[in-house]
């Protein structure tokens, strides 16, 4: 299988610091990947050494193709970059700040021109382009960022934390982005904080924590790592949690917990119980306002995963 | 670009147009030239600041140095002019260390453009400060009673002997502004060395005037050898030998400073 791009095991210091502590991460053409780390995991350092800025101590990264140290120009042609922090030109206007991006990437002025009021209205930027910068709004100048990256039409895009202030409307604004770029075929590295961001793009997740990936998979596959399914029962009168707790322990073999005010669940093996749970509730006569059957979030499967690695951290220490 | 063997390319690569490093130069040096023009207040140290220059010493020295006002403004403002061209060029590596620190550099780095593209259009952009410059300088000399003793030829060939020198001292700025960590520092550093080569010459006073040291200073000092050229071209006098030792010191300059600066560039990333 071909990866549009692939790292094998980068590592990165500064100084005493080891960021990355030999990092594996790849994704097939035309897919998303998410990276999910808490701060100061390395996830701007791996985007940095994919994106020819910074270069490894070890481990090589290969973009399209093209090593990133061996042929960094080719690299840059075919990806582009949206760094963790804004990299727009505050002095320039949003159109400005594009054509610049386009005649820079060897559009001619009349198509530059074009593809930034293109790129403008896609991010509904198009009242303020001729504005400059520093007059936008934070979440204003994230979504400009964004265009920025998108200029030359790149084949592999990667995006450090591109939602990280921006209010639900607009975060949701730019998933719709991503979507229809990779519907287009480009590939993404997406890093976040958000798990229900990587949850709603990624096809496939690595977790990074302390330079290292601790886990990749599917987010379902991740999901299955901290456990499985989970039933959650809400009973309509609050009367009635001790007669189901005594039910849901009768039919399944996990402990039964309570999750919030008058919520009880129990991890489950099979998700055939379920059955039997509202079979005997029903007999029992009583009224359920909830009832589910889920996987954990992936806030569970990252708190899960990263407390892991402490621990390990604390025992080798 | 050299070939690709190596690896296999799986996403092919459309070459750029070509003259790449001139376009993008050129482009850089719009941006420059556009921010230049949004903060007017950046324009000071090449408006203000030459009229007070020219007030100060001609109305403080002029009497007593020269005998007439007139004659000292003869003398002074060609050097005057060398003088405050050679300031114009310090801010650029100023605002090359400002730039550096803002995420917007990190742009450019992650563009397939030539690494010395931001460095030589940061340069060629802030030329047009050495113009305003010698405009504001000429025209406010022309108004107190400056006049040219030599034809128009000879006028516009000082100009841009002028600016060639600013030009080579502006890639020792922006070495420094790669170097040091601190705009303000590179700021400070930039008078720590345009004082003496500035001043260290015959730019208020004749050489003859001076002591002995700061006689042999002048003698190796280039500034003074361009003043020395500025004078001759704008006012009348020998020109040749300083024409020609400006020249060959700026090529100079920017031969050695030029490289090093885009190699600091490049360290840094
Ligand atoms: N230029 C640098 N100099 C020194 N240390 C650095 C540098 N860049 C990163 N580090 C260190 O490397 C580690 C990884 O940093 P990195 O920025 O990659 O983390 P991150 O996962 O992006 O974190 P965040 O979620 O906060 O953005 C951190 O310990 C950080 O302090
Ligand atoms: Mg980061």
């Amino acid at each position: 299988m071909s990866f549009a791009f692939q790292a094998t095991g980068l590592v990165k210091r500064f100084g005493r610091t080891t960021a990355l502590a030999g990092v594996d991460l790849a994704a097939e053409p035309g897919t998303v990947l998410g990276v999910l780390g808490p701060n100061g995991a390395g996830k701007t350092t791996a985007v940095r050494i994919l994106a020819t800025l910074l270069r490894p101590d070890a481990g090589t990264a290969v973009v399209g193709g093209y090593d990133v140290v061996k042929h960094p120009a080719a690299v840059r042609r075919i990806s582009g970059l949206t760094g963790q922090f804004a990299s727009v030109d505050e002095d320039l206007t949003g159109t400005e700040n594009l054509v610049l991006i386009g005649q820079l990437l060897d559009l001619r002025r009349g198509e530059a021109k074009s593809r930034a009021a293109g790129l403008l209205a896609d991010f509904d930027l198009t009242e303020a382009a001729d504005r400059p910068v520093k007059t936008y709004s934070g979440g204003m100048r994230r979504r400009l960022d964004l265009a920025a990256s998108l200029v030359g039409r790149p084949a592999i895009v990667y995006l450090d934390e591109p939602t990280t202030g921006l209010d639900p409307a607009k975060r949701e604004d730019v998933w719709n982005m991503v979507r229809a770029q990779v519907r287009e075929g480009t590939t993404v590295l997406l890093t976040t904080q958000y798990l229900e961001e990587a949850d709603a793009l990624a096809d496939k997740i690595s977790v990074i924590d302390h330079g290292k990936v601790i886990a990749h998979g599917t987010p379902a596959q991740l999901k299955h790592i901290v456990g499985g399914q989970t039933i959650s029962v809400r009973p309509a009168d609050p009367a009635h949690l001790d007669a189901v707790s005594v039910i849901l322990a009768g039919t399944t073999k996990g402990q039964v917990e309570s999750r919030g005010r008058g919520v009880l669940s129990v991890p489950v093996d099979d998700a055939k119980v379920l059955g039997t749970v509202i079979r005997q509730l029903e007999q029992a006569g009583i009224d359920v306002i909830e009832l589910s059957l889920h996987l954990p979030s992936l806030d569970e499967v990252f708190f899960t995963l990263t407390r892991g690695t402490e621990k390990k951290q604390e025992v080798a220490a | 670009m050299t070939t690709i063997t190596t690896e296999t390319p799986i996403i092919a690569v459309v070459p750029g147009r070509p003259f790449g490093l001139v376009r993008h130069s050129l482009v850089m040096a719009r941006r420059s030239l556009i921010k230049t023009m949004r903060t007017p207040e950046q324009l000071l140290d090449v408006t203000l600041q030459p009229i007070i220059f020219i007030v100060l010493f001609v109305y403080l020295l002029g009497g007593a140095i020269a005998g007439s006002r007139h004659d000292y403004l003869q003398f002074l403002l060609p050097a005057l002019l060398v003088q405050n061209v050679l300031f114009a060029s310090a801010p650029t590596g100023v605002s090359l260390n400002t730039d550096i620190k803002t995420g917007v550099f990190d742009r450019f780095r992650s563009l397939p453009i030539g690494r010395s593209a931001p460095l030589i259009g940061g340069v060629l952009g802030d030329m047009i400060r050495f113009v305003v410059a010698i405009v504001v300088m000429l025209g406010f000399g022309y108004a107190l009673g400056f006049r040219f003793g030599t034809n128009p030829l000879a006028v516009v060939a000082a100009c841009l002997l002028v600016m060639f020198l600013a030009f080579s001292f502006s890639w020792m700025f922006v070495l420094l502004g790669m170097l040091v960590r601190e705009p303000g520092a590179v700021q400070g550093l930039g008078f720590v060395i345009m004082f003496p080569l500035t001043f260290g010459t015959n730019v208020l006073v004749p050489t003859n005037t001076l002591p002995g040291w700061l006689q042999a200073w002048v003698k190796v000092n280039p500034v003074a050898d361009a003043m020395q050229a500025a004078r001759g071209l704008m006012v009348g006098g020998p020109v040749l030998d300083a024409v020609v030792k400006t020249l060959l010191w700026s090529v100079g300059i920017l031969a050695v400073f030029a490289p090093l600066a885009v190699r600091a560039y490049r360290r840094k990333t």
